[in-house]
């Protein structure tokens, strides 16, 4: 079916503030009477606060004020507290101060004097594993989703067993398993067994997440840096001890985030606890961007072991995986969880067993990152099935396309339980991609030195969930005739905050330039919608704006039968007029439907309200009621079934044997997405996921010292993401661009996996250069690259972490 | 020692609001706003360059009677976007610091503070620098140009403003000021780039959603239409 807006570009609304200047972050709130809030964070991994003593500070001109740990609420013990009076990580906030000035602030907390008893500490999972190991927290040493805290240590006899450059397996807390795997490696034509190891690395997010607040009339305003924002309020509201509707959230902007602020987070209430204990005075908190390196989290890393069947067509006939996730001092995120579903989806293995357990360690707090576990999944996993390949002498593109899921999902599975896909086109994206690149004709030239350059071919699949349902819609037609739709989508730079609000006006028949988008802050009445991260905008918002649309679109029929006479089946919608089908003759405009619902009132104006809704929207509903036509609605369009996003890659790359330099001379990724909403938004973020996928496979990584449990990499330089000199000058991407047919407009959406891939396919180009070396280690560093081209052995000890 | 109360005892505060049941502690005071609007106050700063100096109670960086020498600040001339601002400035402070929390020229982002991202990228007589890492003091008879003075008086976008939107370069934004202002700088000293050229004059400039490919075809279009 043709669309009007749908697949269509358009200038977001909010594009023209980046580029002058005029767009507002967090950071940029300034208000009379504003004080400034620094804090004094850790200098240990791990450690027991004994005294705090503020008298110097206090003596600090333009001191105003002091906030401690007692002061705040605290989580349990493996909970991600404000502020802490055992600090777990290098860098934790202990106190913070307020003072009139920055300066006088930064002085202030130079003069805390904060008696630390150290505690012992951890940066390696395998060390606490380890017999005797030490715990990262008192108490335990694993936590985790659906893992208990608790102590988990391996015998020595598990260590002994493995050899040097194999992950030991002792005990897990997570395992499960599906189909006959002994059988299935019985039927195995090759077996790969390997053991690897994932680094972790910062979000590296270009704004720091400052925030701000104040109260006011017994609410508090917060400015916050979120990728969500309505998402993001209720756990601010918690952190802060207040209802939600005692919240006033402003997130016009987000400096990036990445996962690394796909919600709230503790730093974002400390400004207004700072300002609650002053009174209500505007608090301005700044965060530098070491601050942001020791608390802005960062993707877990893993060790991990593998053994996989493959039959003599590439089928692989059983899969036995094994992960240790380092999952930092908290309870962290999941990462563990999706290594199993992701492999599980891409490679569609009939027998599978997978084991995991995230072991807590003093390290920057873990938390989602752009395919959290997808995404190291790809890059752990997809050089293995080049070797595969290679045993089996088999296309490493055939042999990706035998184990995908493809022809729309259709006995497609996923996870422990097997269970279905919305769609699935992940085969159809290989094969496109393949004849796009050109992959038969130019792998040919795998190994092709000039001079000492070696030439290499990459091919990869990433996955990540891509949707969900249940969140709510809300539209309003004013009596002027415009079209607001609200938002609680943030605004991470996808702009798909925009694309799936043209959903609302694609079902309404409107002109885009008659159509307002209300987001950005709890003043513009914006419905719950879920987070914007997980690749799942596109999917699940585009059905809470048609939701929203469609009962605005009933409303309005019903207006004109009452009006009119006859029933709703009478009319249609036509050029934001309400037309009798008999003979298209207008009976009312939309303008005139809109002031009609105002006087009718009732659920025509949003006086009255669906009982399904979050209680954030009923609020925003509430606020906009008898100030237009109201749609309103929760999705409850059904869902059966995991919404994937998948990906393609492939990357054709010189690899200098003698430097470890790596020149990418070409890439492309084709995306199975659904229907692509808005183009150029697509071409944007699957460029951008690939410089984010190459620095992930070639630089990017979180070193802690062993010896001091203190970070090596706090700054972009450490861990450097790319810059114009490191990628490609043009690109290419696709789409397989087929719908899903459990969105009503076929839209699914995609995110993360454009990072997963891309970096999987470079890793297994650099492998291909190199005659088909495995590293086993991400990311594959130049020095690693000169060793391996060099015959010598690699400078780290194998499954260290922390490796330089 | 008072904590919570007025920090400038000559300053007539009007009565705040009622505070102390949203505060819910026994002992705090409430604060009293400023009866001046510091959005209205900047507004007639930035727009007509009256003097600053003596209002640093309002500017946050001033720690008056400090003893230490950082705190000591001296009235400068600062030609920034074309008007010319009295301000005063601590030996430490950094062009970044000045221009957002003096001038209020929000535009310019701190996005590292230590010369590595390019997100404080300003021009200084036409050539760019990182603001978060050049000395105010430094600037004396230089002349700024900020993201907010490439547009035209009259709000026409520069032509890499109106390219980079064109491009949909811009994601998340926070980068977007510096390469607005490195794209500009370029084009002035360099109006027909190649491509190779233009990545290279770039590459002060980090974007993390690795939107490079878009702001460069940005900059070559807007190259062409210069």
């Amino acid at each position: 079916m043709a669309y009007r807006l749908i697949g269509n570009d358009f200038t977001p609304p909010d594009v023209e503030a980046k580029v002058t200047g005029s767009a507002k972050y967090a950071e940029d709130f300034r208000a009379d009477g504003m004080v400034h809030v620094k804090f004094f964070g850790s200098p240990m991994p791990h450690a027991r606060v004994k005294a705090i003593d503020a008298d110097e500070a206090m003596k600090i001109p333009g001191f105003v004020a002091v906030l401690l740990p007692e002061e705040v609420k605290q989580p349990d013990v493996t909970g991600f507290p404000i502020l802490t009076s055992e600090p777990k990580y290098h860098g934790q906030p202990i106190v913070a101060v307020a003072a009139e000035t920055e300066q006088a602030a930064a002085d202030a907390v130079a003069a805390l004097k904060v008696d630390l008893e150290m505690l012992p500490f951890v940066v390696d999972p395998l060390d606490s594993l380890r017999p005797g190991g030490i715990n990262a927290l008192e108490g335990g040493n694993i936590s985790g989703r659906g893992v208990d805290f608790g102590e988990l240590k391996w015998t020595g006899k598990v260590f002994a067993a493995a050899a040097e450059d194999e992950l030991p397996r002792g005990e897990t807390p997570i395992e499960w398993s599906f189909g006959d795997v002994e059988a299935g490696f019985a039927e195995a034509a090759v077996v790969v067994e390997d053991s690897f190891v994932h680094a972790t690395n910062s979000h590296h997010a270009m704004e720091p997440r400052s925030a701000a607040a104040f109260w006011e009339n017994g609410k508090c305003h917060v400015w916050g840096s979120t990728q969500s924002t309505s998402f993001a309020q209720p756990g601010l509201a918690r952190l802060i001890g207040i209802e939600l509707k005692d919240l006033v959230f402003v997130a016009e902007f987000c400096g990036g985030g990445f996962g690394g602020k796909g919600a709230s987070y503790p730093l974002m209430a400390l400004p207004a606890l700072m300002s609650k204990k002053l009174g209500g005075r505007p608090c301005h908190m700044r965060v530098s961007r070491a601050e942001e390196y020791a608390n802005g989290m960062a993707r877990s890393g893993f060790q991990g072991w593998t053994k996989l069947g493959f039959a003599s067509d590439g089928r692989i006939t059983a899969a036995d995986i094994f992960v240790v996730q380092d999952l930092g001092p908290t309870t962290g995120f999941p990462d563990f969880n999706n290594v199993g579903n992701a492999f599980s989806i891409v490679f569609q293995p009939p027998n599978m067993r997978f084991r995991a357990v995230p072991v807590l360690t003093n390290t920057v707090p873990k938390g989602p990152q752009r395919g959290p576990g997808e995404n190291q999944t790809a890059n752990m996993f997809e050089p293995l099935i080049d070797k595969a390949a290679k045993e089996l002498g088999l296309d490493r593109v055939a042999i990706r396309e035998v184990n995908a899921p493809g022809n729309g999902g259709v006995g497609a599975k996923i996870g422990a339980k097997q269970g279905p896909l919305t769609s699935a086109f992940l085969k159809e994206a290989l094969t496109q991609g393949a004849e796009t690149f050109g992959w038969a004709e130019r792998s040919a030239n795998s190994g092709m030195r000039t001079g000492p350059k070696a030439r290499g071919y990459g091919v990869a699949s990433a996955y990540h969930s891509a949707g969900s349902s249940g969140f709510d819609g809300l539209v309003r037609i004013t009596p002027d005739g415009i079209l607001h739709v609200h938002t609680g989508v943030g605004n991470l730079g996808t702009y798909s905050y925009g694309s799936t609000s043209r959903v609302a006006a694609e079902v309404l028949g409107y002109d885009w330039d008659r159509v307002v988008i209300e987001r950005g802050g709890t003043a513009k009445h914006i419905p719950f919608n879920l987070g914007q991260f997980g690749s799942n905008t596109s999917f699940t918002m585009s059905r809470t704006n048609y939701v929203a649309a469609m009962d605005a679109k009933a409303k309005l029929l019903d207006i004109a039968v009452s009006a009119h006479g006859g029933s709703p089946d009478d009319y249609e919608l036509s050029d934001e007029k309400i037309v009798r089908k008999s003979d298209m003759g207008v009976v009312m405009t939309f303008a005139e439907a809109a002031q009609m619902a105002i006087d009718m009132g009732d659920s025509y104006a949003g006086h009255v309200l669906p009982e399904d809704i979050h209680e954030m929207t009923r609020a925003s509903a509430m606020a906009i009621a008898g100030t237009g036509l109201v749609g309103v609605a929760k999705d409850t369009i059904p869902k059966d079934g995991t919404a994937p996003a998948l990906t393609a890659s492939f990357v054709e790359v010189d690899v200098d044997l003698e430097t470890g330099g790596i020149e990418i001379l070409d890439f492309l990724t084709v995306s199975d997405c659904g229907i692509v909403n808005h183009p150029t938004g697509l071409a944007a973020q699957s460029r951008g996921g690939a410089v984010m996928g190459f620095g992930l496979a070639l630089t990017e990584r979180h070193v802690y010292d062993p010896a001091y449990g203190i970070p090596n990499a706090v700054s972009f330089y450490h861990g450097k993401p790319l810059s114009y000199l490191d990628v490609p000058l043009t690109t290419q991407w696709g789409a397989v661009n087929l719908p899903d047919p459990q969105n009503p407009m076929g839209i699914r959406g995609v995110g993360e996996p454009l990072q997963g891939s891309a970096s999987a396919a470079l890793l297994c180009a650099i492998s291909d250069a190199l005659g088909g070396h495995l590293f086993n280690r991400i990311p594959v560093v130049s020095d690693m690259i000169v060793n391996a081209a060099a015959g010598q052995p690699q400078s780290h000890k194998p499954l260290a972490t922390n490796t330089v | 020692m008072d904590l919570t109360g007025p920090y400038d005892p000559t300053v007539d505060y009007p009565e705040g609001p009622a505070i102390a049941e949203i505060a819910g502690a026994g002992d705090i005071k409430p604060w009293r706003p400023l009866h001046v609007s510091r959005r209205n106050f900047l507004r007639g700063v930035v727009c007509s360059g009256i003097v600053i100096g003596g209002s640093s109670y309002l500017f946050s960086t001033a720690t008056p009677a400090r003893a230490d020498a950082r705190g000591v600040e001296r009235m400068m001339s600062l030609t920034v976007n074309g008007r010319t601002h009295h301000v005063d400035v601590a030996p430490n402070e950094t062009l970044g610091y000045t221009v957002r929390y003096r001038l209020g020229l929000t535009g310019t982002k701190i996005g590292c503070n230590q010369a590595e991202c390019g997100a404080c990228t300003v021009m200084a007589d036409g050539q760019t620098i990182y603001s978060c890492s050049t000395l105010t003091h430094r600037m004396r008879g230089k002349d700024i140009i900020t993201v907010e003075g490439i547009a035209a008086a009259d709000g026409t976008l520069h032509p890499v403003q109106q390219a980079f939107i064109d491009e949909l370069a811009p994601q998340c934004g926070f980068c977007t000021p510096g390469q607005v202002v490195a794209g500009v700088a370029l084009l002035n000293s360099n109006p027909n780039p190649t491509e190779e050229e233009a990545r290279v004059a770039m590459s002060g400039n980090l974007c993390r959603c690795g939107a490079y490919e878009h702001y460069l075809r940005g900059v070559m279009k807007a190259a062409r239409e210069i």
